[in-house]
């Protein structure tokens, strides 16, 4: 199968006049295969980049929706290899760019050149890792360039000029831009700082600059792709599916892609 | 210092100081697995502790504090009858740092950490707590200093702890049941690092152990190495040479390289540190990182971790909170790996026999975690014994890190020194006095 990446989506939107949109689900939740279906569901419905979250124990960076969803998931006994199962599933399904979202410790745990390896066999297009910086990321750099996947760092509000310089420069496909000081949730407005990081990072030399955290509706995507290259949308998605299963996924999705 | 030890320093173990690792990494340890949203918070307090650690004032006031405060330098006791009955005569001195002001050596981090964060110009600290001990001493400092402090604590440990979390808000302090997760002292960390990331810009995070990314552990020995540097003199002063070995509990890790550090550069010394055993490590309900976890990452640090297979950090098990933790200081893995700290596990029921075994002899009662260095320190001077050593000619320090107050209700109820009507009515009277003071709780 050919790969598709994170960047040709982005670029393709760009082509269209608009920015990429990105949708973030926790893999096995409720459970395998349905998370397959939601996650095929979002690509039919406008998403250019699916954002696939491993469950973890100690998920520090998210909020209240996203880690009851991963618990539900490990309780139903979601099993880290079974995310090459998942990424397969849905690249088979659909042209979507299919990152993974993943702490650390999962990853380090099988082997980060096995982890990389399955990834790829897999059609996964790169990894969005929200504990792990450029700092400790040696071991990653490696095995993304061995195995051709695209690494997704994040930027946020409080990074220094020349962390954002090192995080730029250790990136490929896009970079995560947070734009608040806090965790995964919806809230009712974007946060005034998102801008300030995504010029940082275009002016650090970002080609592609996404940004996420906060962002749940039509209106925050558009807002946000006045002067960013992607928009990251995820506990939105998340309470969806949860209240109204992968129907809801779908129509959250045509909305926020401004198909509905 | 010029001890005849000193000499033997070219044949220690790395032919340089082991005392001093300033991190971010010890061997393939340490480091910063963490959200960039702290990494700027993190170079804010590498820098504010670099400088203060060359700063006289500063240096000066922590020794105020340690002296008038906490009340240091804490006793070295020798104890005899313990020594007789039960480590077949081999000297056992106990370094006293349940004599400080609040029970254990928790006291020390806490004033230093205050004092940075102070100097950082932060006006709220936040801190997690397991047992409540780390939480309390938190609180202490909080007001001593005139800072506002948030306390993360298991919503489980609320409940068994009441009167540590009523202690917490006497001092004024703001305690926060965790209900997410496993509800443990890991998920009151998982907390207080997403309350950090919302609120980094008036906050320090107060981390209670030598854990975390760097420079917390560097940072945390530095402020316990007063326990290892007084220990090393006063051993000198009263017995009139170092000691054949030093012994201590290791939970995160805290207390036990604040003792350690004083003896680390000194080969003649073995070093021992006593992981919680729980049920045993046969079983699978234990704390033994170092004897039975795998290198991995967790809350900001590269160490040993237990962990599953695929993974996801396990949860852990010992009758003491403050041990109760799967993770470990990584300078705590880098001296497993090297060989220079032997790590091994002790069980609930060896440090609970120690527990009341120091109780008797010495008129001292410890706290569970301090129970495991005891328990070990037992073991340590039968083994000792049996390779042939002459008892009186060998001594050994033990850190006893805290006193046993806060687990009086836990020793009574394991012993089965309390009546179980009686004990139910104060543990619910107490529950009903918590949760009562929740609705009024914010200020």
């Amino acid at each position: 199968m050919t790969r598709v990446t994170s960047a040709q989506k982005i670029a393709a939107a760009r082509a269209e006049g608009r920015p990429a949109l990105i949708g973030y689900l926790p893999a096995g939740y409720p459970d395998v295969a349905t998370s397959i279906e939601a996650a095929v569901a979002l690509a039919e419905n406008g998403v250019d980049v699916i954002e696939i979250g491993i469950p973890y124990s100690d998920p520090v960076m998210d909020g209240q929706v996203i880690q009851e969803a991963t618990v539900q998931a490990l309780a139903n006994g979601f099993k880290v290899p079974q995310i090459f199962e998942i990424v397969r599933g849905i690249t088979e399904r659909t042209d979507a760019a299919v990152m993974v979202m993943t702490y650390w410790n999962p990853v380090l745990r099988l082997g980060v050149d096995e982890f990389a390896r399955r990834f790829a066999e897999a059609g996964g297009a790169g990894l969005i890792t929200p504990d792990l910086v450029p700092d400790e990321s040696a071991e990653w750099m490696e095995a993304s360039e061995k195995h051709g996947l695209e690494r997704v760092f994040l930027i946020a509000p409080s990074s220094t000029e020349a962390r954002v310089q090192r995080t730029v420069d250790a990136s490929s496909g896009f970079v995560y831009c947070v734009s608040l000081m806090g965790v995964t949730g919806a809230r009712s407005e974007v946060s005034s700082a998102a801008q300030a990081v995504v010029d940082a990072a275009h002016n650090a030399g970002a080609e592609n600059a996404c940004v996420g955290l906060g962002v749940s509706r039509r209106e925050h995507v558009e807002e946000i792709g006045a002067y960013a290259d992607g928009v990251i949308v995820g506990t939105a998605l998340v309470a969806a599916l949860r209240d109204g299963g992968v129907p809801a996924v779908g129509a959250l999705a045509a909305e926020l892609s401004g198909r509905a | 210092m010029s001890t005849p030890e000193n000499s033997e320093h070219s044949q220690s173990i790395d032919a340089q100081s082991l005392r001093h690792a300033s991190g971010p990494y010890f061997g393939a340890y340490g480091g910063r697995w963490m959200p960039e949203s702290l990494m700027a918070a993190m170079d804010e307090l590498n820098e504010t502790f670099e400088a203060a650690k060359n700063d006289p004032e500063f240096i000066a006031q922590v020794k105020d504090l340690n002296k008038n405060y906490s009340g240091r330098p804490s006793l070295l006791t020798e104890a005899k009858r313990f020594s007789e009955q039960y480590c077949g005569g081999v000297r056992i001195f106990l370094k006293r740092e349940d004599l400080n002001h609040t029970g254990s050596h928790k006291i020390n981090n806490v004033l230093g950490q205050a004092l940075l964060a102070k100097r950082m110009g932060k006006t709220r600290i936040i801190a997690e707590t397991g047992a409540g001990q780390h939480g309390v001493a938190s609180a202490t400092a909080a007001a001593l200093m005139g800072l506002e402090c948030v306390v993360y604590m298991g919503a489980e440990d609320t409940r068994r702890q009441a009167l540590n979390v009523a202690r917490m808000r006497l001092l004024g302090a703001t305690v926060i049941p965790v209900t997410v997760g496993s509800q443990t002292l890991k998920d009151a960390i998982n907390e207080a690092l997403r309350d950090w990331v919302a609120n980094v810009e008036t906050t320090h995070y107060l981390l209670g152990t030598a854990a975390g990314g760097a420079p917390f552990p560097a940072m945390v020995r530095y402020f316990h190495e007063v326990i290892g540097d007084e220990a090393r003199e006063q051993i000198l002063a009263q017995a009139g040479r170092l000691p054949d070995a030093v012994t201590a509990c290791i939970g995160g890790g805290s207390n036990a390289i604040g003792i350690f550090h004083g003896f680390l550069d000194d080969p003649s010394v073995e070093i021992y540190g006593f992981e919680a055993g729980g049920d045993g490590v046969d079983t699978d309900r234990h704390a033994a990182t170092i004897t039975l976890g795998r290198p991995g990452v967790l809350h900001g640090a590269k160490s040993y971790l237990m962990q599953d297979e695929d993974g996801q950090t396990v949860e852990s098990h010992s009758i003491s909170a403050g041990l109760d933790y799967p993770g470990v200081g990584p300078e705590h893995a880098y001296l497993a790996d090297i060989g220079r700290v032997t790590y091994e596990p002790v069980t609930d029921t060896e440090a609970m026999d120690a527990f009341k075994a120091l109780c008797r002899t010495e008129g001292i009662l410890p706290a569970i975690e301090s129970a495991h260095a005891l328990a070990g320190t037992i073991r340590l001077a039968a083994r000792k014994i049996a390779e042939g050593a002459v008892p009186q000619e060998t001594i050994i320090i033990a850190n006893l890190s805290g006193r046993g107050d806060k687990d009086v209700g836990t020793a009574a109820a394991w012993f089965n020194m309390i009546d179980e009507k009686d004990a139910e009515a104060e543990i619910s009277a107490a529950n009903a006095q918590n949760s009562g003071s929740q609705n009024s709780e914010e200020k």
